[in-house]
């Protein structure tokens, strides 16, 4: 160990900026601010009130992201103060509802990726006369649980919309690869390709390490010769399984569900056959819109039941427009 | 050095056994650093929130951290006696898959798999500390392939019993009501309602505390972390205080396991990875020392406390919550360097 130099350490400081200047990528990078695209104008003169959105979502996930900027372009619009909270972990999910009660918000937009968790503090929600929607993820058991209406796509639906496009292109059998057992919504989208294809195989990957997902893909592609499709259940795990294709030489074709902006790319490109999307940022927005309906005029959108905001198929056909909203992270 | 035999009593008192100074006394316990952490918190989060001191929301506060402070507690008991213990997330939800799918494969009262789970939960104990003490191998490899083990078994046998992902519902069956007003109801106090844990909570810290500073098995605990093979030559027994401080853990996790099952009704299989980590965090922040030997069961309590205090308070902030982990790890950071100075000072400087 050499002694530390002040001397030494202000000369770093004064030149590392200076490389790092001259080190300019002249393509790529953080794009310059075009101004805000959509939002940033004119707000509804109705009082100021305080929803909160309580997701599920596992911190740092780019669906949920898309989520929230819906939600947050409605609030922006509403003139709601958003009140974004999220915990993977049910019981501190339904900790996080009592905490909203406690905050006496005035509308709770809830995930019900575990309703028998969140049950008890949504009836203390109700009984606080505070109105609730959900979004995403619990659209059985929706109305059960105090909400007036749901906002997301059937994920057996969307499964089968795949599965039939898939029958109709002569698919014989698919591998659905599922990247976190365990998972109610992936399992029923799984469940929903094989009712239509019933040479429907299930892998299971580890969605949390990426290199496992591509070496468990690709050994399933090489053990299986006769594979013709495979499904990803999510944007980053198809981006990975594609890597696992060509790693493989398998034949077998790619499709997916939901979105990213490499992903619709890719289906742009042709590599990537379809996908399947639910549209979340549709669910952000429309589920605080409905608060803010509800305070508004005691309006009760859906009439009881789901407004399903999928599943909207995105093949070669519509790629390219729906690209354009996936380079502003709204797709 | 030289050893002069003293026949005589010297007219001084030796220094050892005098009398300290009650604020260094006060200084030198190992939960100092967190209840200054804790204070420095509460004080924070009081002035940025009106809702965080308001009762309902405190005892919101306090119910999370019962649920991580129930744990901490047999998990720094644990660390006082030199192991740790990967697999305590998991096996509270073991625990409670265990009760749940018994009663409901067998349609029988929930109270018989309430007891089938803690005969299971202490089990697992059991089988952590024994293979520690056989094969000499360190808690931290033995525990983690018992993490990895009940992980698994979770996810496989819920789908093979149940069929699903989550155990399916017991709230319709004999005994559900009575279990659940014991593990998972709430009593009103001046008309704020305080979870049942909060009260478990503090029980089981009282009883741990008492066991730690008054009883022979106190000593034990202190010893084996201190020098397991000095504390042997003594003639503490340490392969049964350590087994048993294994069962210990287990005991917790089969009562928090018990409060997840009848708050919920059903559990989620996969659920309780990384949980481990925090109760671990409770008690370091609460000053036990990851090296055994040193800490206490009322510091892991102010840890848990501490955890729930940023957990819930930044939500009441209103902060974008993607930096509470980021402001857990500054807790945990400050909070271990104020009680090693604390330590220091106390330690160094005569009374």
């Amino acid at each position: 160990m050499t002694k530390f130099s002040w001397r030494k350490t202000a000369l770093m400081a004064a030149v590392v900026p200076m490389l790092a200047l001259s080190a300019c990528s002249s393509t790529g990078g953080k794009p310059a601010d075009a101004g805000n695209a959509g939002g940033g104008g004119q707000v509804v003169n109705t009082p100021r009130m305080k929803v909160a959105l309580i997701t599920h979502a596992p911190a740092g996930d780019t669906f949920w992201d898309t989520v929230r900027k819906g939600a947050q372009e409605a609030a922006d619009k509403d003139n709601v103060e958003l009140l974004y909270t999220n915990d993977p972990e049910a019981g501190r999910q339904s900790q996080l509802i009592q905490q909203a009660i406690d905050q006496k918000v005035d509308g709770i937009a809830v995930t019900l990726a575990t309703p028998d968790a969140l049950k008890d503090s949504l009836k203390k929600a109700t009984a606080a006369g505070i109105p609730v929607v959900s979004l995403n993820a619990g659209e059985s058991v929706s109305t059960q649980l105090g909400a007036f209406t749901h906002f997301g796509s059937n994920e057996q639906l969307a499964g089968q919309a795949v599965g039939e496009k898939l029958a109709a292109q002569g698919a014989k059998h698919p591998i659905c690869v599922i990247q976190a057992q365990g998972h109610v919504g992936l399992e029923a989208r799984c469940a929903g390709v094989k009712a239509k294809v019933p040479g429907t195989e299930i892998l299971y990957v580890n969605g949390a390490d990426m290199t496992a997902v591509q070496s468990t893909a690709t050994a399933k592609l090489q053990a299986s010769k006769d594979a013709d499709v495979i499904i990803g259940l999510g944007a980053p795990i198809t981006l990975t399984l594609l890597k696992a294709v060509s790693t493989a030489g398998s034949s077998a074709k790619v499709a997916s569900f939901d979105l990213n902006r490499e992903l619709a790319q890719k289906i742009v490109d042709g590599s990537v056959m379809f996908t399947v999307d639910q549209q979340p940022w549709l669910q952000g927005y429309s589920a605080i819109d409905a608060l803010w309906q509800s305070k508004r005029g005691g309006f009760k959108i859906g009439g009881g039941q789901a407004v399903l905001t999928g599943p909207a198929i995105i093949d070669e056909s519509n790629a390219a427009d729906v690209l354009k909203f996936a380079e502003q992270g709204i797709r | 050095m030289t050893m002069t035999p003293t026949m005589t009593k010297p007219a001084v008192a030796d220094e050892r056994v005098a009398k300290r100074n009650p604020l260094q006394k006060l200084l030198g316990r190992p939960e100092v650093g967190a209840l200054v952490g804790a204070i420095v918190l509460f004080v924070f989060f009081a002035s940025v929130s009106q809702t965080f001191i308001q009762p309902n929301a405190f005892a919101t506060v306090l119910y999370g951290s019962s649920t991580i402070g129930i744990m901490a507690v047999g998990v720094s008991l644990l660390m006082i006696g030199g192991e740790f213990d990967l697999s305590t997330g998991v096996a509270v939800i073991s625990s409670a898959l265990t009760a749940s799918m018994f009663s409901w494969y067998f349609s029988m009262n929930v109270w018989v798999g309430v007891i089938l789970a803690l005969v299971v939960s202490v089990g697992i104990g059991y089988i952590n500390g024994w293979i520690l003490m056989k094969t000499k191998l360190p808690s931290f490899i033995v525990t983690l392939a018992t993490f990895l083990m009940l992980t698994g078994l979770n996810l496989g046998l819920t789908r093979m019993i149940g069929g699903g992902v989550s155990s399916p519902s017991i709230s319709d069956m004999d005994g559900y009501a009575s279990a659940r007003a014991i593990f998972s109801s709430s009593v009103s106090i001046a008309g704020v309602d305080v979870n049942n844990t909060v009260f478990i909570w503090i029980a089981l810290v009282a009883v741990a505390s008492w066991v730690l500073l008054r009883t022979k098995v106190g000593n034990w605990i202190f010893a084996v972390g201190g020098d397991a093979n000095a504390a042997r030559a003594v003639g503490v027994p340490v392969k049964a205080t350590k087994i048993g401080l294994f069962m210990a853990v287990g005991f917790c996790g089969w009562i928090l396991g018990m409060h997840n099952l009848f708050a919920f009704d059903a559990v989620q299989s996969g659920e309780g990875v990384g949980n481990e980590f925090l109760y671990i965090i409770a008690a370091v922040i609460g000053g036990c020392l990851l090296t055994g030997g040193y800490g206490s069961a009322v510091g892991g309590a102010i840890g848990a406390f501490i955890f729930g205090m940023a957990n819930k308070g930044i939500v009441y902030a209103e902060w974008n919550p993607d930096w509470f982990k980021f402001f857990l790890g500054l807790m945990l950071l400050l909070a271990t360097i104020v009680n090693l100075i604390v330590k220091r000072r106390a330690d160094s400087s005569k009374g």
